[in-house]
Order: C-alpha cells, then structure tokens, then sequence
C-alpha cells in the first residue's frame, strides 16, 4: 500500500520510498502497454467507479484507460445527467454508488478536499483525480516517471513551475513531488498568481523568468485559466506571455532541458505554438505514461494482496 | 384561579460570584427573586453546591436560532434549551432567519415563541437593513418600541459607508424610545470585496490546501472603518466575533481614544487555528475563520485586559446534511452555546470573576438588559442565576446536546468546567445538568 494508506489523497501522503516503488512498478506496467494485447487480468472482478464533477477528458480516459488494461469493471457516475442535478449531496451519491459495491472510486472534484470527505465516507480506496486547487497526485506521478525516464535521478535537478501557481492543483502537487524527489524546486510568477503564504513550501520564488531560464532541467508550465485576466490578476494574456510565457526567445536558453505541461495547452499563452512541438516538449510522453501510471496506482490500491507482475512479486 | 406556589430553592455551601466580589453564602430564592442571602438557609429545593460558584446567569450577545426558516438545524425553543444547559439565562438572537427578524411581524413571533418555550430570555436583535441587503435601513423606531436593542446584518458587514453611517446616526436618536438606553449596532466586520469566495482564513494552510483564503485585513479593514464612523456619528459600534489581532489592537486604541466601541470573541477563535481546517472537514468553517496562534494570543490578552468585553459564542447550528459536504459547499458556523463556559474556564487565564464578568454582567450590559441580567446576587434581585463546577470534567459530544445539530468542533474533547444548575426566571430549568423542561 502507498504510505501505509488505501487511499491516494495528496502528494504530501507519499514519501521518496513510495514513490520510488510506484515508479518502478510503472515501468512493468509501460510494458504490458506495449504488448500486442495489452491487457493483464490483475483487478479481474473488481469494480472502479468514477465521480468526476468536473469536466475532465483527459485525465477521464487515461484512467479508463488504465482499468480496461487491468480487466477491472467500471461505472460511470454521470454528473451532468445524474441526481447532483436533482440536489443530491455528496455524501449520498457517493453511499449510493458504494452500496451498488465498489472497490475503488476515482473523484474529481472542483472543492478542495472533496476526495478526503469521500475516503471519511466510504470503505473503498479513493484516488484523487485532483481536487480544486489542490492536489492532483496521478498527474504528479506521470510527470516524476517522465523525468526520470530522461533524467534516470532527479536529485539536484533545477525544476521550474512556471505562471498561474496560486490556481493551480498541478503546481501543488509537483512542487511536493519534486523537491521529495532530491529536486531543487522554483515557483515562477507574478504575486498575484502565487498563493499568499509560501511558508514550509520546499521551494523557492522567483518573479523573473528570465532570470532562471539558463539554469532549468525542467521548464514546468501551468495552463493559465484564461479568464483570470478579467479577475485583475494580470493585465492582459499578451502581457502575460510577454513576462511568463515560454516564448521562443526563452526556449533557445533552454537547450536540452524538457518541457513539460499537464494539458490541455494554450497555444500562445503560456506556451508559444512552436515551442510545444520541439523535440525536448515531451507533452505527448506525459500523457502515454499517465495511463502506465494510472495502472501502477490502481493495481497498488486495489490489487489483491500479493500479485506476479511479469515474474516480480510485487506487495499490494 | 392562582398557579401554584413557585417552590423556593435553596444554594448552599457555594461560594457567590458577582459584581460586587466574592462571598461564601447560601442564596434562598423565593418568587423569581433573591429572598435572602446568608449562612444556613434553606428551602423546598435544596441544591448541595459545596465547591461551586453561583453567579447571575450567562448573557450570550450572539446566538443563531435559526427560526422562523431553518428549524430542521434549531428553533427557539431548542436553541434555548441548550442556552439554559449552557448556563445562560439570556440569549441575543441572530436576525439571519428567514424571513429576516427586519420587521415588528418577526420580532414578535420570535418574543412569543420564546416565551413558550420560557427557558431563558431570547432578545431578538433585528437587522440593520431590510433583507441584511444593505440598502435600505429597517423599521428601527417601531422594532425598538418592541424591545429591539441591537441591530446587526450579521452574517455579512453593512459594506456601503453613506449606510452604516445613516444607521449609526438614526439608531443613535432613538433611545429615547428605550428608557436611555443606548440602541448598539453589532458589525459582522467583513470587506466583503477583499473577502469574497474565501473559505477560511488566507495564510500558510489556505496556501497549502490550496482553499481561497479570507485576509485578516477584510475583517480589519471594516473594524478601521467602523471606529472612524464611531468618531464621526458619536454612537455606540459593537464589534461581533473579533478574530484578528489586528482587530483587537484597533478595539484598544480606539477604547484609549475614548470612543463608544466594545467588542465580543467567540469561545472558537480563542480555541482553535486554522491547521484544523487540514481534515477538510466543514465542523471547522466558521466565518470570521479560525485564525492563527498569533490571534488566539491577541484574543486572550483582549479578553484579560478588557479591551474585548465579552465572550459570545457565535452559535450556528447546521444539518448534518449540510455539513456532510466538501468544505466548499458546507455552510459556516458550529455549535457553541453548550460548551462556550467549559473552553472558557479550561482555556482562558482568567479568574472565575472575570471569567463571569466577560459572560455574564458586561454582556448584558451592552445588551442593554442589565436590569434583568448580570445582577449581584443580593435581596430582591431577579433570580437569574447559574450554578457551576469549575473543576468538574465533562467529554464533549454533539448527539448529547440539545441543540438539533450536532456541528461542534469540539467532538470527543475532554474540558474541565460543567454547568450544574440553571435558574430563569427564579424556576430551576436545568438541574445537574439536565434540563427540566
């Protein structure tokens, strides 16, 4: 189990040691991606369910993804077509989903902490597919198991998160995960988009783009909500590519360093067009290893016990 | 026909607590007053208090009823149920039912379902606006020929300045209507531009759990602005549930400038910090949030040097339902009126005559109902009165409440201080600890 819990909640959860073995278990699930038939019969006769209130295809499929190649049975808790229109509260749908019998439920929730209110609620493993702004644990875990595929260690490495870090789930989860990982972490943002208190943050800020673009392993950026200009926190989206965004200029003094984003990106935002296609954007690999990771966690949480993946004993 | 004689009650062996100091007597308590004062007295009820204080009965300025409209979380009548088991014998209600307690219609309605339930006095407190909407001023002649004497939108701040100083100046011209009494406008002090879809409070905790944060600065800003309007209008500005410490040190400063100001703090801004909040669980949303140790501190020494005046307790009963939610949905508010003595007494470094004083007769002053309430304890006064084991310990548990709710913070935790007996009215409504009626 992942830190002695059934639950995958937040980063914050997970030490280098439980990071260490999901990643390496990632790797012999990225295996059986690659099989000709890729699929085990590891949850066969498990039932995941999945509580997403709020608009996610991405992280929606990769996930299903990652079931389907377990042979675990799914349902799809719909929430635009369901009761949560009717009124239903959480924590009726979630005993009424769980009374149908699951073993594990996946929530994405636009409320902060909506996954640990339902892992108080239920006795199934409940995986956080990210919480309002804050966490999104999987996410962190596919983009760990990236670098270190390039990378092979992450101890000292330079990794810079890049613009809306306040809003963002994904900054929260990767500045834990990095800096568990031995990596040196910097927050680049304006103050407006950085949250008020850094205090304990294992990290440290800079406002200045320019002046750590030289020195990065990884280059970070965040989707920026593109209505936030009209909350004043930035002047405009033009002048927020000018300051923060990866634009062509500062992707040269980038040389080999990856560039990484969870998606979906904004094209001239964060990330000039061009630069997203760079053979060092390692974008698409993000999003092949999610589903290898997705697999890795799902077994961890909800495996039975002990299980052989590919001749190695793995402790679930 | 006449009722019965009331049985008299007999306090022996406890030592009297009230404004005038401290005596070890019995008190015999005959007709709903003080009949004698003294050693060896006795009476048709006889309550054994060796090692127990007496003092005149609790006054909470800031209670949430939530009736007419919410009676599923409270009504009256359990709200002062749970008052009386706390050791009040009068209650301020909050105006944020619905409908708003903003016309002569409800505040009658709630006097009349107070009396019915005749468990301690409820004084409604009526809104400063109509709807709490902000704009335009309620009946405030007419609701204080009712008995109305403080107005508050609580809930939300009067945010519009032209407003709260229009209120300020008209409630100000109306004690006249209230025997001289001066009428009080209660703030909920909240910038609501600076602190709108915060969740709890903003510092290190909302930035790490990633929860929008409410500024201290929101609350301050407000109370700043409310000590200049105090300045300028000459009338009297209550400042509810005071939570930061910068707002305790504008209380101070604006008390040392001679202004008419007091101030009230929540049994749970001097108890609890925002790293509650880290379970995400909604017991812990409370508006104004739970703040810092920083703020617990300056709370504390507001309360030990006088600078805030009185415990209140915020009282805010909610469904489970409604709290079984994530902390986003959930609404603010926790229980407080069965447990605000006990996290006084075992929290707070302050003798039990300041501990009675801040809930007791300096409340019900500016309640404006100290002819009734926080009275000495002497021969003919309204028997008013509680009887308390500051020693004696109790485990916490919100199914064991009167209240319909069961939202406390304080679930499981063991406190030192119990409310034994509850006298209103000169009849005994809660008797070790129970309620009798």
């Amino acid at each position: 189990m992942i830190g002695g819990e059934r639950h995958l909640l937040s980063m914050a959860d997970l030490d280098r040691d439980d990071i260490e073995q999901l990643l390496n278990l990632t790797e012999s699930f990225a295996e059986v991606g690659e099989r000709s038939i890729p699929k085990v019969p590891a949850l066969r006769g498990k039932t995941i369910a999945w509580l997403f209130y709020e608009d996610s295809t991405r992280t929606r499929l990769s996930f299903e993804t990652a079931a389907k190649r377990l042979s675990a049975d799914t349902m799809n808790f719909s929430v635009s077509s369901s009761s949560v229109n009717k009124g239903e509260s959480l924590r009726d749908t979630v005993e009424t989903i769980t009374a149908m019998g699951v073993d594990g439920i996946v929530v994405r929730h636009r409320a902060a902490g909506a996954p640990h209110r339902v892992a108080g609620w239920v006795d199934a493993s409940v995986i956080n597919a990210g919480d309002g702004w804050h966490q999104h644990p999987t996410q962190s875990l596919l983009d760990l198991y990236t670098a270190r595929e390039h990378f092979g260690d992450l101890d000292g490495k330079h990794v810079a998160i890049v613009g809306d870090i306040k809003h963002s789930r994904v900054a929260r989860s990767n500045a834990l995960a990095f800096a568990t990982m031995g990596a040196r972490v910097t927050l680049v943002g304006p103050q407006t988009l950085l949250p008020a208190h850094l205090d304990g943050w294992p990290v440290t800020v800079t406002h200045d783009f320019d002046e750590v673009i030289d020195d990065l392993d990884i280059c970070y950026l965040l989707r920026m909500q593109l209505e936030r200009q009209s909350d004043a926190v930035v002047p405009s989206l033009r002048e927020f590519h000018t300051e923060f965004g990866l634009d062509v200029r500062r992707a040269d003094r980038l040389d080999d360093a990856l560039i990484m984003h969870p998606g979906p990106m904004n094209r001239g935002v964060e990330i000039a067009g061009e630069v997203a296609d760079r053979p060092n954007a390692v974008i698409t690999e993000q999003v092949a290893n999610g589903v290898s990771v997705r697999m890795a966690v799902l077994f961890l949480l909800l495996g039975s016990g002990l299980d052989i993946v590919d001749g190695r004993r793995v402790a679930a | 026909m006449s009722s019965p004689p009331t049985p008299t009650i007999a306090i022996t062996g406890a030592r009297l607590v009230d404004e005038t100091g401290t005596q070890d007597a019995d008190v015999l308590i005959v007709d709903g007053a003080v009949a004698e004062v003294g050693p060896g007295l006795t009476g048709d009820v006889v309550l054994a208090a060796d090692g127990c204080v007496v003092a005149p009965g609790f006054v909470d300025l800031h209670a949430h009823l939530r009736e007419p409209g919410d009676e599923e979380a409270e009504t009256i009548e359990t709200g002062a149920r749970g008052a009386a088991l706390g050791g009040y014998t009068a209650v301020v209600a909050m105006p944020n039912t619905t409908p708003t307690i903003d016309s002569a219609a409800v505040v009658r309605h709630v006097i009349e379902l107070a009396a019915t339930a005749n468990l301690c006095d409820v004084y409604p407190a009526a809104a400063i606006t109509v709807g709490r909407e902000g704009t335009q001023l309620s009946p405030m002649a007419e609701l204080v020929r009712l008995g109305v004497r403080i107005f508050t939108d609580d809930g939300s701040g009067v945010q519009d300045e032209q407003i709260m100083r229009s209120a300020l100046e008209y409630a100000g011209s109306l004690s006249h209507l209230a025997d001289g009494i001066p009428i009080v406008l209660a703030q909920h002090c909240e910038v609501e531009s600076l602190s709108r879809g915060g969740l709890m409070h903003e510092g290190d905790w909302s930035s790490r759990l990633g929860m929008p944060g409410q500024p201290a600065e929101a609350e301050e800003l407000m109370i700043m602005r409310d000590i200049a309007l105090a300045r300028l209008t000459g009338s009297r500005v209550h400042f509810q549930h005071v939570s930061t410490a910068g707002g305790v040190a504008m209380v101070r400063a604006a008390k040392e400038a001679g202004l008419p100001v007091s101030a009230e703090a929540t049994p749970h801004h001097f108890t609890l910090d925002h790293s509650a909040c880290t379970s995400f669980d909604p017991v812990f949303k409370v508006h104004p949030p739970l703040r810092t140790a920083v703020d617990i501190m300056a709370i504390k020494d507001g309360l030990a040097d006088g600078t805030i005046d009185a415990i209140a307790t915020d009282h805010a009963p909610h469904t489970s339902h409604a709290k079984d939610a994530t902390f986003a949905d959930a609404p603010p508010g926790m229980l407080g009126l069965e447990t605000a003595f006990a996290l006084a007494n075992t929290e707070l470094d302050l003798s039990i005559e300041d501990l009675v004083g801040v809930m007791s007769w300096k409340p019900a002053r500016i309640a404006g109902v100290d002819d009734h309430h926080g009275r000495p304890i002497a021969v003919g006064e309204p028997a008013n009165l509680v009887v308390l084991d500051p020693e004696a310990s109790r485990t916490v548990s919100g199914s064991a409440m009167a209240s319909r709710s069961t939202n406390t913070p304080y679930e499981g935790r063991e406190l030192r201080g119990i409310v034994r007996h509850t006298i209103y009215n000169g009849d005994l409504v809660v008797q070790e600890g129970t309620a009798t009626r």
